[in-house]
């Protein structure tokens, strides 16, 4: 950027010019730009709280620009709403899902803009036309299934689909990838590129930067609600971008591994979890972190969900050296197991309540005696809050959190039952760089306080940054174990496919 | 990084509204009727209030854990049915005397706790929807009271009648028992709704069950809970009951349950679950009574109207509600 341009170069058919946009007196994006070409990825990333989301929604019409301009192939633009910027071919697609779960595809596809032949619905006409979308992301899902029994990378393509139906010249996606699998999202990046290809702009965030660096053209990073770096992708290196969104070095990602081993806090043998996970045998001890590696639906959830009582599973268990039986949640907690899940917003969080009574559910007794002492459960959020530094207002929904801020609270709510075992799923999901740093030195923390962790995670660099010991778990067994330096992608890769040599996923990052 | 609605004001209106609609039918009543205020009129729609209000305190509990029971009108009924029967057949046995009134009461009480149980169970154990299953035992106990009554309807002995009344009609320094009583429920589930584990319980089932259960909390168990102490507070209300008509037939306690359930929603409790508060209820309860009492005092509208007028407060009530949470 800043060069000058020997051959003009054609006009974005999207761009923010010099947007400023305040909310009452706080300038949440101080005068911003950005421009989406014509047969380019564009990947914006920032930390939670950057300003990606508002400038989302400045460019798809949500919100209208305090000041500046949205220049539409180099017109100045005025979206009193979301359906004028839809008219206009440009679509934004969810971090959630936006899909009628128990609709087919096609019901979906076609859903408010239904084709009619007098009174009637189209159906012919309606099913050849998702067949022909469906085939142009290469995706072969038949029309007719239900959006339920999907796997999460064709619902995204369901919702490619019913953008393209509207004829999409700008398709700007929030975090496609947060929910999907490694596997999974080597698809959508293929699509994407194949949608790039077609001459469609696509706008993309995402907290992954592997994925930034594989797919996209240019690059737009920002910090504290300002663009701090703009031009080719391929300029930066993942750590420099990296640097650049906190705005300071990031020397080392994770904490040194400083656990000294204990003695063994838990015993499996023999555990089984029906239709999941066989013969699943393993030792965890005090003070050390284990990493759980495997790829999704190799039975790690389950496996640790049974073993937390949240479902069945039967075998030799042994805490601290005495046999015990876990049937429910709470028989769990009495031994000192918690599980924390790697859903947090429909297993984790009550988004509708308020701090407070999310932080001391699990541990509702220690502030209980006939009635509940409000005085504690305050002191013990103003607590959580420094010590987990958890940001925001406190007299707002959970909901309203960033995914960050939720998973520190979720984070904070876990640890005030005081588990001695802890087992963590996906900790840092869709959550920035910063506060996956955080969340690192917690759990660092954690195990130098004498605790037995266990870190379930589909990123590998996670698993092999944070772990003394990892497992990887293939078609709901224990394929094999990897101590210290052994644990390298590569291994874990060979382990978790199955095969003998290295094997590279196709198309990954 | 999610993009949300933004942020709205807390819409204070469901707190204030309530209140509001009770004030200013108290005022109404007061200048349309001088004998609005008097203080036989307010014993009357308080006595009256205690049975509904008895049942609309548990039903808080239920609704705000997600759940729903719609059998308590029935219920009550056939409790009321039972207990006569059983103080009519024990009354040459034991004759007429404390003793008896409390073999009622036991009678009324286990009654209430086995059907909540009942409820409950199927609910919690066999994973069937609330509504179905209290839909169907709300039929088998309208079915069991006119069964027990033979068509007709089953009347408590005479002298029993005349003794036990003063449950009904009696109190202390003016206040009649049901209103004591009506009383007592309300503050000790204020208190559980509140300040007690059990009530953040069900505020998180019923909010999202699955957080509750990945929370360590005995979902099960709550909900089980919620219906049974419903079902103990039927047999209370109806123990307050039988001593006033000294009957019960298969019109006893007709509606009940969807005056108790209109009762808990006009006075802010979220239909759906997660969010219940029992002096709302109380609120409800008590507007609810008061358009009755109202219409009946002045000759301004039918008092056959009743209905339709408390149908449009249930309906104002929860587009109140929804302001609150707009978009959901």
């Amino acid at each position: 950027m800043g060069h000058a341009v020997t051959t003009p170069a054609p006009a974005p058919v999207l761009a923010l010019s010099r947007v400023i946009k305040s909310f009452g007196p706080i300038e949440v994006l101080h005068g911003a730009d950005i421009a989406l070409h014509s047969g380019r990825v564009h990947a914006l990333i920032g930390e939670n709280g950057a300003g990606k989301s508002t400038m989302m929604k400045i460019l798809t019409g949500y919100q209208p620009p305090s000041s500046g301009q949205v220049l539409l192939q180099g017109q100045s633009v005025m979206f009193a709403d979301m359906g004028q910027a839809e008219a206009q071919g440009i679509s934004l697609i969810h971090q959630e899902f936006n899909l009628a779960e128990q609709l087919t595809v096609e019901q979906n596809i076609f859903l408010g803009s239904e084709l009619r032949r007098g009174w009637l619905l189209d159906k012919a006409a309606m099913r050849a036309k998702s067949r022909a979308l469906l085939a142009r992301l290469r995706c072969d899902v038949d029309p007719d299934r239900i959006i339920s029994t999907l796997s999460n990378s064709d619902k995204q393509m369901v919702e490619i689909a019913k953008a393209l139906l509207r004829d999409t010249r700008v398709l700007i996606m929030d975090e496609p990838t947060a929910v999907l699998t490694r596997t999974e999202t080597a698809v959508l990046l293929d699509q994407v590129r194949a949608l790039r290809d077609a001459g469609t702009a696509v706008l993309f965030t995402s907290h992954k930067l592997d994925e930034v660096v594989a797919i996209a053209d240019d690059l737009t990073i920002m910090r504290d609600g300002s663009v701090v770096w703009s031009g080719p992708a391929r300029d930066m290196t993942e750590h420099q971008m990296a640097e650049a969104m906190v705005g300071r070095e990031i020397s080392t990602l994770y904490p040194p591994k400083t656990g000294g081993r204990g003695a063994v806090a838990l015993e499996v043998k023999g555990f089984s979890v029906p239709g999941y996970a066989q013969e699943i045998r393993f030792t965890l001890h005090k003070g050390e972190v284990l990493g759980i590696a495997g790829l999704i639906g190799s039975g790690r959830t389950e496996t640790f969900e049974a073993l937390a009582g949240l479902r069945d599973g039967h075998g030799d268990v042994r805490i601290n050296g005495n046999a015990v039986t876990i049937r429910h949640p709470w028989e769990a907690l009495a031994q000192g197991f918690a599980y924390l899940t790697e859903d947090r917003k429909t297993r984790g969080l009550l988004l509708n309540k308020g701090l407070r009574d999310n932080l001391t559910l699990q541990a509702l007794h220690k502030f209980s005696n006939w009635t509940l002492d409000a005085r504690a459960e305050q002191a013990a959020l103003d607590h959580a809050v420094s010590e987990f530094d958890i940001r925001g207002s406190r007299d707002v929904n959970v909901g309203s959190l960033s995914g960050g801020n939720q998973q520190k609270l979720l984070f904070a709510k876990t640890m005030l039952s005081d588990p001695e075992i802890l087992v963590i799923d996906e900790p840092t999901r869709g959550i920035d760089i910063g506060t996956k740093q955080q969340m690192y030195e917690f759990i660092r923390k954690l195990a130098a306080e004498g605790r037995a962790i266990v870190v379930i995670s589909s990123e590998m660099q996670e698993v092999i940054g944070l772990s003394d010991r990892v497992l990887v778990m293939r078609q709901g067994r224990i394929a094999g174990e990897l101590v210290g330096a052994e644990a390298t992608e590569d291994a874990i890769v060979r382990l978790a496919m199955g095969v003998g040599q290295s094997a590279p996923l196709e198309g990954t990052v | 990084m999610s993009i949300a609605a933004p942020d709205t004001p807390k819409f204070q209106m469901s707190v204030i509204g309530p209140i509001l609609a009770l004030v200013i039918l108290i005022v109404m009543g007061a200048l349309m009727n001088p004998n609005f205020l008097s203080p036989e009129n307010i014993s009357n729609v308080l006595s009256r209030s205690a049975f509904i209000g008895i049942i609309a305190v548990g039903m808080t509990f239920v609704i705000t854990a997600g759940g729903l029971d719609l059998s308590v009108g029935s219920m009550a009924a056939f409790i009321a049915g039972l207990m006569i029967l059983v103080m009519n057949s024990a009354l040459p046995v034991m004759g007429v005397g404390i003793p008896i009134v409390l073999l009622g009461m036991a009678v009324a009480l286990l009654a209430g706790i086995l059907g909540g149980l009942l409820n409950g169970l199927l609910i919690t154990r066999l994973g069937i929807e609330a509504f179905i299953v209290t839909l169907g035992s709300m039929g088998i106990y309208r079915s069991l009271v006119t069964w027990l009554a033979d068509g007709g309807t089953l009347s408590l002995d005479f002298t029993l009648r005349t003794f036990y009344q003063p449950v009904y009609y009696g109190g202390v320094f003016g206040i009649t028992w049901p209103i004591i009583v009506f009383v007592v429920v309300i503050v000790l589930g204020e208190i559980l709704m509140r300040s007690t584990a059990f009530g953040r319980h069900c505020a998180a089932i019923g909010s999202n069950d699955q957080v509750a259960r990945y929370s360590s909390v005995r979902v099960a168990q709550v909900r089980l809970l919620t219906y049974v102490m419903l079902g103990l507070l039927v047999g209370v209300a109806t123990i307050m009951y039988v001593p006033r008509l000294g009957s019960a037939s298969s019109a006893t306690g007709l509606l009940w349950e969807l005056e108790a359930i209109a009762a808990v929603i006009v006075g802010g409790t979220v239909l759906k679950g997660g969010f219940g508060r029992v002096w709302g209820t109380v609120i409800g309860v008590l507007i609810l009574t008061l358009i009755g009492n109202i219409l009946n005092l002045t000759d301004l509208v039918s008092p056959y109207l009743n209905g339709a007028i408390q149908g449009a407060i249930i309906i104002l009530a929860v587009v109140l509600q929804r302001g609150r949470k707009p978009g959901q």
